[in-house]
């Protein structure tokens, strides 16, 4: 049921800042050159572990923006960091570190909130399968084999609030790096127009041929001309722009802890499958 | 308190475990769902760490950090699968 990808040995490696820029009126996109990084997996996620010089650490974690086949032909890794006010680390990451600044990162880490192309998949060595009777002893057998190639060409709907669009941009990326023909939709929840990351990033995905489709929803202000006015997301609008239940897709949501929770039970009452909804929740509320 | 998902995890699990155990399947000794443990859910406090089944909320493991060790419970997880590879 549920094929998962062969990702790459998650381990401790040094990352110096090589640009911090601003991503949005609170974010900032940190380019980091990570000694060692064995590749990641479109979806995947991080560790920054800071260390004070009195020895003391904090730890958090990242997705990843930057996609790519996980060989580790590159040491280069992106991240978006939102800033939250009165935090301990994300300050830090997005006013304070500077290009030659040195940390630590785990990772990559996590195979759950991961999506590979229809190609990579099938070559896939691991594979996990859910649901399975875990007492009864090995699960799968001949059609395990199968179940990744069916899962690659599920329609795909993606679901992101504010910098829960980070993996998004990675699955996006690698769907249109394999001129993948799996449908693609991001339903992406922002504040305001100011408020969007990666835009030309989307821009670019939506213009490639592999078919990918970006609604855009503005909680508090839209652009000029916009046909509806600002609002948080309902169900109602949920419904009006995410895939069917009906076409089974593969549902991923990403964001804070309250938006990922009110989507994923609005999806269930839409009669999307619990088993096809994959969420990451950043925290927050 | 804030929560998280099982998959946040990953990173603290992996000093326990050489794979990544966020898509192991673990049965619920609850309610006995099976489930993958990325599926969990996951509080946060400074005090530790508290990994709840997300069909019947009982307490499926504990996570307990100081310094330079690191305390990992799973009592209540009756059995854990995995796929080898
Ligand atoms: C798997 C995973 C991936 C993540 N990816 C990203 C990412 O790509 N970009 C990104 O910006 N963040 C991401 N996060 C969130 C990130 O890990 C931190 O929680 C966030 O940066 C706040 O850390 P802090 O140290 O600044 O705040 P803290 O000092 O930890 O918290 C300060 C206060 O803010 C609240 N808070 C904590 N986290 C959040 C949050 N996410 N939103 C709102 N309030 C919060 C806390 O409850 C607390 O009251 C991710 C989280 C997870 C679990
Ligand atoms: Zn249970």
């Amino acid at each position: 049921m549920i094929g998962r990808p062969s990702v790459p040995r998650s381990g401790w490696h040094p990352a110096t800042v090589v640009a911090n820029t601003p991503e949005t009126t609170t974010a900032a996109r940190l380019e980091l050159d990570v000694e060692g990084w064995p590749g990641n997996a479109a979806g995947q996620h991080l560790d920054v572990r800071l260390t004070a010089p009195d020895g003391y650490t904090a730890t958090r974690s990242y997705s990843i923006a930057s996609a790519g086949p996980a060989t580790g032909d590159t040491t280069r890794v992106v991240l978006a960091v939102d800033r939250v006010p009165d935090g301990e680390v994300s300050p830090f990451l997005v006013d304070v570190a500077r290009a030659g600044d040195r940390f630590e990162v785990h990772g990559p880490l996590g195979a759950f909130f991961v999506w590979q192309p229809a190609a990579a998949a099938v070559s896939g060595g691991a594979e996990v399968t859910g649901g399975a009777d875990v007492a009864g002893g090995p699960t799968g057998g001949a059609d395990v084999a199968a179940r990744p190639v069916a899962e690659a060409t599920r329609p795909v709907q993606l679901i992101a609030g504010g910098s829960g669009v980070v993996p998004f941009v990675a699955m996006a990326q690698a769907h249109a790096d394999a001129d993948d023909a799996t449908p693609f939709r991001l339903l992406y929840s922002v504040r305001t127009p100011a408020d969007v990351f990666f835009a030309p990033e989307f821009e670019r995905l939506v213009a490639a041929s592999a078919p990918f489709r970006l609604d855009l929803v503005y909680t508090r202000e839209a652009p000029a001309g916009w046909p509806t006015a600002p609002a948080r997301i309902t169900r109602e609008a949920l419904a009006e722009a995410v895939l069917p239940a009906s076409e089974t897709p593969l549902v991923y949501v990403c964001g804070s802890t309250g938006f990922v929770e009110r989507v994923a039970s609005w999806l269930i009452e839409l009669g999307h499958d619990a088993r096809a909804i994959r969420t990451e929740r950043f925290g927050g509320t | 308190m804030q929560h998280l998902d099982g998959n946040a995890l990953a990173g603290a699990l992996a000093e326990f475990f050489s794979f990544d155990v966020t898509t192991a399947i673990a049965r619920c000794n609850g309610c006995g769902a099976v489930d993958e443990f990325a599926r969990a859910i996951v509080f946060t406090s400074p005090a530790g760490t508290v990994v709840r089944c997300n069909s019947c909320d009982h307490v499926l493991a504990t996570l307990v950090e100081s310094g330079d060790r690191a305390w990992l419970g799973f009592s209540g997880v009756s059995a854990i699968e995995v796929r080898r590879g």
